[in-house]
């Protein structure tokens, strides 16, 4: 194995576009998971991140709040701004992992490594966050809503680095972020749900109950219409054209549907007037 | 006084196995069965290492035979061609490159011609599946009081149930291993372990060494919980074949994953009962059945059910008990000691079917147990006579006003029907657990143990038993040191090192302070016979009495002796299970308090509160972190901790996918002790290692019926199992 | 910048305030790097997947599990750890039973003792949630909570 030590951004884009097959490293808190074990993890080479220190800091411009390519959950808890504005964000960072975790994981990691259950990309995409991708050939930018297209899928090629997160600021009346995992802290989520409403509409983001995080377009229509729900089996149909849960060793197809359809009943009954 | 150890520990200075300085070693590792049952057809080795520089031990490599003994030479060191379960050893493998080592692992592949396995212990197995004895069945065992079938038949009332656990991983937090080296002819074994009397056991047939040639030496031991009691004997003996057959010091390390799929763990168990009540809520008749699953082997099995079915009919009187008790093989990882050994399998049952009882009768649960609740001079399934003056209605009484019982429960009453999707509930149990070896157990273990005098007067307990974080050191300090008059730090307790101390029985069973705490009492009272002090003197006089004799005796050793003697009047059938099963029990009461989330099925355990006695508390701060801890337990037992399997493999051999709970999953854990002391325990102690994690499940599960009106007879009770028993429930 | 198939790697860093450097090989994680070259072995391996937090060290200040810190991340870099710690602030530990079979201990003073240098944290997160990264099974983790408590009340009065 080798690992190859950039100290700028554009040193690494160079060195990737140069060898595509480079592993970008940042926090290490998915690549590193049972390291010793997986020995033909270390037969890859890999492109060290850590050292670019532009990619780490995070900044507020008028209307958008940008994260750096290596801005970690840690960095977001620790900002004022962030609690008041975009408390999702908060939400799903103190929900990833432990400290430990939050302190080592970054957000552009978690949307690459493109779990199904990953909790920074729902409030992300709930945020109608864009995903900046950087190579030697130029920079592009891609919704994050978008950015996935099967599981461990997405519009990102080998030669480019995720530089940027772009979440824009918006005024939101009802922001809710529900994580169910096996147990209270640090757990992979079961069943997560995103939901956001501002003057750009209903946002409703679901976790772990597709191949890839994805909006729920057919349930943020049945907000969207004020259609009427009288209990949670009747967002049943929708989240079933929305999602495709299945059973896997920590929860049932079952399971998932049914609490997601509670979860946006229960949390939402208060809120809409066509929940009763 | 403070844990002895504590502070090395909190700094990180305390050295356990894998932290021992070590150069010019070999890493250990070893090639597991793929399969659950089979013949080893092939065993391929990969161009992707160069296998010059390992070395390699099959089963013709052991000198003696290839057994594990503890209980029978069933259990072979190393699969001789035929497997009966997934990840069952069967080649190690040695480099001095641990990276090497796993590379290899991966490159071996072990083929097996498989044959039908049996996976089910619940039923009784079809002809093809048969491989131990007639039936598969590894043990059966029963207990006859009254006549239980005339009773059952006259009840006005009869209740049954069938109550189901899972099987349960240690995960103590320091995996299993091993540091195995040849120092001139002796083969030393350090490492991880509860029980190094054991070890040697293990490895004198399986070797073909003396006990002279075999030195066991206890590391400071991460947790065991009784994963460390029989497993470590395996590590052992494979580190030791690498040692011996290399030459060099081998280190032996699990990794978690596969020290979660490949090691021991609680034995699944199915329990049905019928009872017969009368309107009144009073016991008729308890049939019960109880089945555990055993796994391939029978490490403990046999003991391990046997205390289950001493303890299956609750701590109640009942004329009439038919207990009857069976563990089968199957084609899974063997099952073994944990932490209640059997008891919190049987109370899951009978506390849980005593709130069904209470359920059906339409009577307050506590009236139902109050009632029935075992009183001096009453017998129990046994036939044993409690007479300990232990009064155990003010344990469940204690209980119920800490836990503020009553008006919690009008409160969840009133509550639960104004809350849209949170239900609350409170639940108790009441239980008990026998200490110390069953029946003439503690008879044949024949435990012994040394206090030595040195010549500057200072003390050393010399004994085999370990410290795990349950506290022993310090306890054997206290006590030695309450015995003889001395500050504790002129006390110290040996490296249990089986070339220096006696067997003084293994480090189970809630057994050390109270049996072994004694025999530390009368070895410090034979030391003053010895040094020609008076027992009871003051300690400056036993100090000058110990240097006076070693000027008066030069170069000798000045030992006080003590070796296990039964309490008087204690006699146990161990033909027909009748008789004094314990010379004492533990005895106590949880309550739980739940709260049940209706949209996610999740279940919060708000607050718990723990009554116990165990005799006298010796240390507080001890005594309650082992109630907390095993508390801790239970109730992650009950509602999170599943091994998912899948052709007799455990699926979620990781600590993110087997649950174990963290700091934010678990309430304070509120602890009160009540003390009945017993004369025959050190100081009055009774055991209670164990004790604390009996009750806990079927408190939790009864405080979830009380949240939701229905009644849960499994666990786990995940959210998923929750979700169909409360299928079509409200909205 | 560093080149080459399993050329070790030289770096320098701060470790328990004293510059270090060493060789390491690209595939190292921190956690063996403490343990089984610097003699470091306060830290300790639960898991090596990050759940157990026995492995926690500060690194820049910031607890993280040192098994999932590839070695050459530190170059440039503070770490601390459990050796670092000043043993006279364990007394609390000590007395509330913080410590029973020890293997989780270290990961669990350090992220205790980071909370007590942190104690603004506690306006927004509760003891029990910044501990959840600390697996305990021995103590159910009421001797760890209180034991922190009782440093945080101690360490206010003084
Ligand atoms: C114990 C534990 C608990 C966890 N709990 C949660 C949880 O609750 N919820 C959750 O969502 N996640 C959880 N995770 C996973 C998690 O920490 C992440 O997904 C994290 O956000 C990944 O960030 P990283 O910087 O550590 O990524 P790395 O491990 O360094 O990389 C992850 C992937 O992203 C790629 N990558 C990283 N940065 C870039 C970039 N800038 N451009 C292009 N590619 C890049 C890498 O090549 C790799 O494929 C947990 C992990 C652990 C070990
Ligand atoms: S060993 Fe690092 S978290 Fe467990
Ligand atoms: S003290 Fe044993 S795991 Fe925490």
């Amino acid at each position: 194995m080798s690992v190859l030590l950039p100290a700028s951004l554009a040193e690494a884009l160079e060195t990737l576009a140069a060898d595509p097959d480079l592993v970008p490293m940042a926090g290490g808190t998915d690549l590193l998971v049972h390291w010793p074990q997986h020995t033909e993890l270390h037969e890859r080479s890999y492109l060290d991140l850590s050292g670019v220190e532009e990619l780490r800091p995070h900044r507020w411009e008028t209307d958008e709040l940008v994260l750096g390519g290596l801005t970690t959950y840690w960095d977001i808890i620790e900002d004022q701004r962030a609690w008041n504005e975009l408390p999702l964000l908060i939400d799903a960072a103190r929900q990833v992992g432990s400290i430990q975790i939050q302190t080592r994981g970054s957000w552009a990691g978690n949307i690459v490594n493109a779990s199904p259950a990953a909790d920074g990309v729902p409030v992300l995409m709930a945020y109608d966050a864009v995903v900046v991708l950087e190579s030697t050939r130029g920079r592009s930018e891609v919704p994050l809503s978008g950015f996935y297209s099967g599981y461990k899928e997405m519009r990102r090629s080998p030669d480019e680095l995720v530089t940027e997160i772009r979440v824009p600021r918006r005024a939101y009346d009802v922001q809710i972020f529900e994580k169910v995992g096996q147990r209270r802290a640090q757990a992979i989520t079961k069943v997560g749900v995103a939901v956001t409403r501002s003057d750009a509409g209903w946002r409703v983001v679901a976790n772990s109950v597709a191949p890839f995080v994805c909006r729920c377009p057919a349930v943020e229509r049945i907000l969207e219409q004020g259609t009427e729900v009288r209990g949670s089996d009747d967002l049943l149909p929708a989240i079933r054209e929305d999602v495709t849960p299945i059973d896997d060793i920590r929860s049932t197809a079952e399971y998932r549907e049914k609490v997601l359809a509670r979860l946006l009943y229960h949390d939402l009954l208060d809120l809409c007037p066509s929940f009763g | 006084m403070l844990r002895r150890e504590g502070l090395s520990k909190l700094t990180g200075r305390e050295r356990y196995v894998d932290d021992l300085p070590l150069e010019d070693f070999l890493w250990g590792a070893t090639v597991r069965s793929p399969a659950a049952r089979g013949r080893i057809s092939d065993i391929i080795f990969g161009d992707g290492v160069d296998w010059s520089e390992f070395v390699i031990v099959d089963h013709t490599d052991i000198p003696g035979r290839n057994a594990v003994y503890l209980m029978e030479y069933d259990q072979p060191a190393l699969a001789p061609g035929y497997v009966r379960h997934v990840h069952e050893p069967v080649l190690l493998l040695a480099h001095p490159s641990r990276e090497m080592a796993r590379r290899a692992l991966r490159e071996v592949q072990v083929i097996v011609d498989v044959d039908p396995p049996a996976l089910d212990f619940r039923t009784l197995p079809g002809p093809d599946l048969i491989q131990y004895g007639e039936n598969n069945v590894l043990k059966r065992l029963s207990i006859q009081k009254g006549d239980v079938e005339r009773a059952l038949g006259e009840s006005p009332i009869v209740v049954e149930g069938v109550y189901e656990t899972g099987a349960q991983e240690h995960v103590y937090l320091e995996t299993q291993g091993m540091l195995a080296y040849l120092d001139g002819e002796v083969l030393v074994i350090k490492g991880s372990m509860q029980c190094p009397y054991y070890v040697v056991k293990a490895l004198k047939p399986a070797l073909n060494r003396s006990e002279e040639e075999i030195q066991v030496i206890q590391t400071p031991t991460g947790g065991g919980f009784g994963g460390k009691e029989e497993f470590p004997s395996m590590v052992a003996l494979h580190a030791g074949l690498l040692a011996l057959k290399s030459r060099m010091p081998v280190k032996l390390i699990y990794d978690r994953t596969e020290d979660m799929v490949a090691t021991t763990k609680r034995h699944p168990s199915q329990v049905r009962h019928r009872t017969g009540v009368d309107e009144n809520g009073r016991l008729i008749a308890q049939e019960i059945e109880v089945v555990m699953d055993g796994g391939a082997y029978l490490t403990l099995t046999p003991v391990v059910l046997s205390r289950a079915i001493i303890h299956a009919a609750g701590l109640y009187h009942c004329d009439n008990v038919s207990i009857l008790g069976r563990a089968m093989f199957t084609n899974s990882v063997p099952y073994g000691a944990f932490r209640g050994f059997g008891n919190p399998q049987a109370h899951f049952a009978v506390e849980r079917h005593m709130d069904v009882i209470a359920d059906r009768l339409r009577m307050d649960p506590v009236e139902l147990r109050r009632i029935n609740m075992i009183r001096d001079g009453q017998t129990t399934a046994t036939g044993q006579v409690i007479s300990d003056g232990v009064d155990r209605l003010q344990i469940v009484d204690r209980a119920l006003a800490l836990s503020d019982y009553e008006r919690r429960r009008r409160e969840h009453w009133v509550r639960n029907p104004e809350h849209r999707y949170l239900r609350r509930g409170i639940g108790m149990a009441a239980f008990y657990h026998g200490a110390g070896f069953t029946g003439s157990g503690e008879v044949m273990l024949d435990s012994r143990l040394h206090v030595e005098g040195n010549p500057d007067g200072k003390v050393q307990v010399l004994c085999a038993s370990t410290e795990m974080g349950q506290g022993q050191v310090t306890i054997f300090t206290q006590l030695a040191s309450d015995r003889l008059g001395y500050d504790p730090a002129e006390i110290s307790i040996a490296e249990p090192d089986t070339h220096r101390v006696p067997d003084s029985g293994p480090t189970v069973g809630s057994r050390t302070a109270m049996v072994v705490g004694r025999l530390v009492e009368r070895a410090c009272d034979d030391l003053c016979r010895k040094a020609g002090v008076e027992i009871g003197a003051p300690g400056a006089l036993v100090k000058e009495a110990i240097i006076a004799w070693h000027s008066a005796h030069p170069g000798e050793r000045l030992l006080g002796k003590a070796r296990y003697e039964p309490p008087p009047g204690i006699e146990w059938d161990e033909e027909n299970y009748v008789g004094d099963a314990y010379g004492a029990f533990g005895w106590a009461a949880h309550v739980a308090e739940v709260e049940v989330d209706l949209r996610t099925y999740d279940v919060r355990v708000l607050d718990f509160v723990s009554v116990q006695d165990v005799g006298t508390v010796l240390n507080e701060t001890l005594a309650r972190g082992q109630v907390q801890g095993g508390v801790a337990q239970g109730i992650s037992w009950a509602l999170l901790e599943e091994c998912v399997w899948k052709d007799g493999a455990m699926e979620n051999g990781q600590l993110t996918n087997y649950i174990i709970p963290t700091s934010g999953d678990l309430p304070p854990i509120r602890v009160e002790f009540v003390e009945f002391p017993y004369e025959h325990g050190a100081q009055g102690a009774k055991g209670i290692g164990e004790l604390p994690l009996v009750g806990a499940a079927p408190a939790v599960l009864n405080a979830v019926a009380a949240a939701t009106g229905r009644q849960p007879t499994e666990i786990p009770l995940t959210p998923e199992r929750l979700m169909a028993l409360l299928a079509n429930g409200d909205r | 910048m560093s080149d080459g198939r399993d050329d070790p790697i030289r770096i320098s860093f701060t470790l328990n305030g004293e510059p270090t450097t060493v060789e390491v090989s690209p595939s190292e994680r921190l956690l063996d790097l403490l343990r089984y070259r610097l003699g470091l072995t306060g830290t300790k391996e639960g898991c090596a997947e990050g759940e157990c937090g026995a492995c926690t060290v500060y690194l820049d200040g910031l607890p993280v599990d040192s098994c999932l810190v590839p070695a050459y991340q530190v170059r440039g870099r503070l770490v601390e750890t459990i050796e670092s710690l000043d043993p006279e602030g364990m007394a609390h530990y000590h007395a509330r039973g913080t410590t029973q079979c020890g293997a989780c201990t270290p990961g669990v003073v350090m992220t205790a003792e980071w909370i007590l240098r942190h104690r603004d944290r506690l306006e927004t997160h509760t003891v029990r949630e910044l501990m959840a990264g600390n697996l305990c099974r021995c103590t159910g983790y009421d001797g760890i909570i209180e034991g922190i408590e009782g440093a945080l009340e101690d360490r206010e009065a003084g």
